[in-house]
């Protein structure tokens, strides 16, 4: 089932308004890319499909029971191994022993085997990214979303990482924001450009 | 916030280090006792600054006593009540008053008063209203509950929301997010609370049993050794309210540190 957006309200409680009836149509297999420039409120619409803000008008259907997300920042515990950290969703939907297995896998698909005992802090700034890109793959959501994943990294390090999430996400939705047409590119997202705030409509995607 | 790199916790300098640390600790003990006696052979009376030996002979034979133990047992026993039932109060009030803005300007004058009056006042005080035997752990409880209480607020205050989107956004639960993000947020503050709060509790409590006398406590017999002017029993009792005191904070730092690693908190 496709996910849609119909007539959508969003306004922060400072009064600013990000969306006003805004509709959209997500595609049910592939990547969709929400490009547009900083502040137009793509992170909001983000958030709305990770079912951290509540629409104030109109309705999202569709949605998956959970999201798998990459925030802006890496989000690690930093009082857990990047294992644990891995494993820490994945323990809702199997044995602690299983779901330690299980991170143990992405993290060799990341190449951070070797790290999996490593506490965050002990993690390069890739590094951590690379636990949080394996925390969101590992996690078998309905969705995948991705809050400009490859921001702050150097372009060989985001276009590997492009490539892996491009990989290993599977048939499963996934959406992309950025500002960055590259990025986009890179995970052969079609791109869905947006102008706001607020945001008022979307055109289709463009593959 | 320390924190080691692996799981691994690397003991520093294993058996060599802790041979080098006795040896330091030793040395500084000696310092001490050297200072202490210098001091005492300076007054040259036993009344008023007792030798170091005397105090050890004393305190050996109070040792030996079955009164030394029941004594201490007491006071133990009276500190270790009021101590847990504070750290209890404390994380409760701590959770009520960063959950419901009511809570907090009920409760938080409370805070500001105990904290500023003395301690002294407090005793008098419940003198009023409490039995002798109850009040040291009254006291003791008093004098922790705010440490506790604003330690974990503030730890509560403190957590990092990004974190706990996340564990909002892979719907964790709050279960597991209370055992995962929450609890291991607050744990540094918890810790720190706890260790610092056992001092307290520990001084206050005894201070209490010197003002109440108890029949059965350290602050008793301190206050006993005063009036006869046994001025090495005074030492003597005071060195055992160091070593308990000392003891005590090592098998809690001992337990949290557990408790901290079965929560997922760094140390």
């Amino acid at each position: 089932m496709a996910i849609t957006l119909e007539n959508v309200d969003f306004a922060y409680p400072s009064g600013r308004t990000v969306l006003e009836r805004f509709s959209l149509t997500l595609p049910e297999r592939g990547a969709v890319c929400l490009f547009g420039p900083s502040g137009c409120g793509k992170s909001t619409l983000l958030r709305l499909l990770a079912g951290l803000e509540k629409p104030q008008g109109g309705q999202i259907d569709g949605l998956p029971p959970s999201a798998a997300v990459v925030f802006q920042e890496n989000r690690l515990l930093p009082w857990l191994t990047a294992q644990e950290n891995v494993a820490l969703p994945l323990e809702r939907l199997l044995t602690k022993r299983e779901a330690a297995a299980r991170a143990g896998e992405w993290l060799k698909r990341v190449s951070l085997a070797d790290a999996a005992g490593l506490y965050p802090a002990a993690l390069s700034g890739g590094m951590q990214r690379r636990v949080a890109i394996a925390r969101a793959l590992a996690f078998p959501a309905g969705l995948l979303l991705l809050d400009e994943p490859f921001s702050g990294l150097d372009e060989a390090l985001w276009r590997e990482l492009a490539r892996l999430i491009a990989r290993e996400r599977a048939e499963r939705p996934t959406v992309l924001v950025t500002h960055i047409r590259e990025e986009a590119e890179a995970m052969g997202a079609a791109l869905l450009p947006l102008a706001g705030p607020p945001l008022r409509r979307a055109e289709p995607p463009v593959p | 916030m320390m924190r080691s790199t692996t799981k691994r916790e690397n003991k520093d300098g294993g058996a060599g280090g802790f041979v080098r640390r006795l040896a330091a600790g030793a040395g500084v003990l000696a310092f001490w006792l050297a200072v202490w006696q210098g001091i005492s052979m300076l007054v040259g009376q036993e009344l008023l600054v007792p030798a170091p030996l005397a105090v050890a002979r004393t305190f050996g034979r109070l040792l030996g006593t079955a009164a030394f133990w029941a004594a201490a047992g007491s006071s133990l026993l009276r500190v270790a009540e009021g101590y847990v039932c504070a750290v209890a109060a404390g994380c409760a009030l701590a959770v009520l008053t960063t959950r419901f803005r009511l809570a907090n300007a009920l409760f938080s004058p409370l805070l500001h008063i105990v904290r500023a009056a003395p301690v002294a006042s407090f005793i008098i005080l419940a003198l009023v209203w409490i039995t002798t035997n109850a009040l040291p752990s009254f006291i003791a409880f008093l004098m922790v509950v705010p440490l506790v209480w604003a330690n974990v607020e503030k730890g509560i205050r403190t957590t990092d929301p990004q974190l706990l989107e996340m564990a909002g956004a892979y719907r964790l639960g709050p279960w597991r997010t209370l055992l995962r993000v929450r609890i291991p947020s607050v744990a540094p503050y918890f810790m720190a609370a706890c260790t610092t709060g056992l001092g307290f509790a520990w001084k206050s409590g005894i201070a209490a049993e010197v003002i109440c006398r108890p029949a059965l406590s350290i602050g008793k017999k301190l206050q006993d050794a005063k009036v006869l002017l046994e001025t090495p029993d005074v030492f003597a009792w005071t060195i055992t309210v160091v070593v308990l005191s000392l003891l005590l904070e090592k098998l809690l730092v001992a337990l949290v540190r557990r408790f901290g690693r079965r929560y997922g908190a760094a140390e």
